[in-house]
């Protein structure tokens, strides 16, 4: 190749005497792939997404989830995503930025997933995880506990269980925790 | 007397370079003209000087290369020194890139290496279009992926899609795990790029939250506990760095004590920083083989004097030893590395006549499409929300909003295809404007 390459050098001087205006930074494969989930979400009525920093960077962006149905019925729970130029490669960072009394969602906002750790796969998309999100709010398992009180509560004490939901949702206090209102 | 001694030191080149042969590539010209021109001409740039990296300056300089650069951002840390066998341990603390550089100019006369401290991507792109061969030696997904996008975008396609010789990066890359390797050759636009093959490397196995939270069974769990969950209790909003010892020594003493609270052996600190930085123990056997077979075949592409790789091989040390050349094939599509569909507009097309443009196009037939340019989201016809920030642009020509560039790269996503056989897809377009550049082809 090395012909090749002194060709190439003639024609790089030449290009540098043209314009020495340097290449602009390229969008990675990441973000491209991420620009054709977001393109194509199609939520339903109870959750919708926000860009806090403006339509060019989606990378960072929010969702917020009104559950019509169970427990957290009434309630609005916002989630951050951050998502890795590696997407897909890597599964987006989802944390809980509303403070919730749930057996799979701790007190820091680390969600218990499936989707976002073990069983990420490339192939999922952004819309998979918001309604993988959605059904947490619909159907809390106590199998995958992160919050270990609430998720003793749920299994043993259903009806007990739903009463402080709604304390939290409230804004009030379950035990030693103090919930801030978010109906 | 120097005569007979750089005769003696190039003598197995030489009976690479000087003589034909069968098996030598179409463009071989054998000679001393060729060994020189490889001496004093040819410019490699190695990308990391770790394990790999430092094996490879090691062989590149013993193969005949005399203008090596390396880029590397991180410092000798003691537990490199048993297999980065270019350092000390005095030199613990110091930039790898400079001490790699230097210790190899001592030991190979006439070899000049410049080492650059810094990130890969502190370096503007036009930096790495000055090397003739790229060789990577890193240990990271990302850093490949981002290194493979820099490379291709050199890449330019004539209006038949032919990839033009004189714009191909071509790339060396290796990479070890362990007892298990690979090397490989990336010619972009002729040989499959990073991207085109990039569920070689599957997705980390992650473990799932729950179990660290409730069900901890092995060290690794303990550990992954302190970093995730007990971190963020501990430390509210201040984010984990990784390459911060007192971050590390902090994760490692609490995985101790949950360690210690589950009756779970094994938690050290070696394994904290293993688990947190996912890093697989290197082999120095591993790094050695892997290297030669990239340094060879950095030889091979640039002097011609051997068919190269066709285009990837698998070593295996872990049971005896297996290897494996694979031939894989490019993705014709690739957003990276794909010569895209090339458009010629008018300068006054605005952005929504663009759009209709892409629904009648017999390669495109797309619909409900999104227009992304250069980070810039020129129109996003879903959610909601964005559409209505990006519906503005609709009525604007499209040249102005490429900031009046005579010819580029402009991406799409969108419904394919026509009726019940629609799907969705994203696409490389190589928009050019009429009567603005005498080239028509348009780069990659
Ligand atoms: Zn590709």
């Amino acid at each position: 190749m090395i012909k090749l390459f002194k060709v190439k050098e003639k024609q790089r001087e030449q290009a540098e005497n043209e314009n020495g205006k340097p290449p602009v930074k390229k969008q990675s494969a990441g973000e491209l792939r991420l620009h054709k989930d977001i393109s194509e979400l199609n939520l339903p009525k109870t959750c919708s997404i926000s860009f806090p920093n403006g339509k060019d960077n989606l990378m960072n962006f929010e969702v917020t989830i009104r559950p019509d149905e169970g427990y957290y019925t009434g309630g609005t729970f916002t989630f951050s995503f951050s998502i890795s130029p590696m997407y897909p490669h890597e599964a987006p960072k989802v944390k809980c930025k509303t403070k919730v009394y749930h057996p799979n969602i701790d007190l820091e906002g680390n969600v218990c997933l499936n989707i976002l750790r073990e069983d990420w796969k490339p192939v999922l998309n952004i819309n998979t995880i918001i309604y993988g999100l959605y059904h947490l709010f619909t159907e809390p398992n106590h199998e995958d506990p992160l919050n270990h009180d609430a998720a003793a509560v749920l299994r043993d004490n259903p009806k007990m269980f739903e009463s402080n939901v709604r304390r939290a949702m409230h804004g009030g206090y379950v035990g030693q925790t103090y919930f801030t209102r978010c109906m | 007397m120097a005569d007979s001694a750089s005769q003696s030191r190039s003598r197995d080149l030489d009976k690479l370079l000087l003589r034909s042969g069968n098996l030598v590539g179409p463009t071989f010209e054998p000679g001393t003209e060729l060994r020189d021109a490889l001496n004093e001409f040819v410019r490699v740039l190695v990308i990391g000087a770790g394990g790999l990296g430092c094996e490879l300056l090691k062989d590149l300089a013993f193969s005949g290369f005399r203008n090596l650069e390396v880029i590397d951002m991180d410092r000798i840390e003691v537990t490199n020194l048993n297999r980065q066998f270019l350092f000390r341990l005095g030199d613990v603390g110091k930039p790898k890139a400079e001490v790699a550089a230097k210790r190899v100019m001592e030991r190979v006369s006439g070899v000049d290496i410049k080492p650059h401290f810094c990130r890969i991507e502190d370096k503007p792109i036009s930096f790495y279009n000055d090397f003739h061969i790229i060789v990577l030696g890193l240990d990271s997904v990302e850093a490949r992926s981002y290194i493979n996008s820099v490379a291709c975008s050199f890449l330019e396609y004539d209006s038949d899609d032919n990839p033009r010789e004189e714009s191909i990066k071509p790339m060396v890359d290796g990479g070890t795990e362990g007892f298990k390797g690979h090397a490989r050759i990336i010619m972009p636009g002729v040989t499959p790029c990073f991207e085109c093959t990039i569920w070689l490397f599957p997705p980390q196995v992650k473990f799932p939250l729950c179990t660290l939270a409730e069900t901890p069974r092995t060290a690794a769990h303990c550990i992954e506990y302190a970093h995730l969950i007990k971190w963020d209790e501990a430390h509210s909003g201040k984010t984990f760095d990784p390459d911060d010892p007192e971050h590390m020594q902090w994760v490692y003493s609490e995985a101790v004590k949950r360690a210690e609270l589950f009756g779970i052996p094994g938690v050290t600190y070696s394994l904290t920083q293993g688990v947190v930085k996912n890093i697989i123990p290197a082999i120095a056997s591993t790094n050695a083989i892997i290297s030669a077979a990239c340094a060879l075949e950095t030889l091979k592409v640039v002097s011609g004097c051997s068919k190269t790789l066709t285009n990837y091989l698998t070593y295996n040390g872990v049971e005896g030893l297996h290897t494996k050349v694979t031939e894989f094939v490019r993705d014709k599509d690739c957003l990276v590395c794909g010569p895209g569909v090339l458009i010629e507009l008018e300068t006054s097309v605005t952005l929504k006549k663009f759009i209709d443009l892409l629904e009648d196009h017999p390669k495109l037939l797309l619909t409900r499409v999104s227009v992304t340019y250069r980070g810039k989201n020129l129109y996003m016809q879903a959610p909601p929300v964005l559409e209505e920030m990006t519906r503005s642009n609709l009525d604007l020509p499209l040249f102005e909003l490429v900031s009046k560039t005579p010819r580029d790269i402009v991406h799409v996503t969108g419904a394919a295809g026509k009726g019940d056989t629609k799907q969705s897809c994203s696409r490389k377009l190589r928009v050019v404007f009429k009567g603005m550049d005498v080239d028509m082809a348009g780069g990659a």
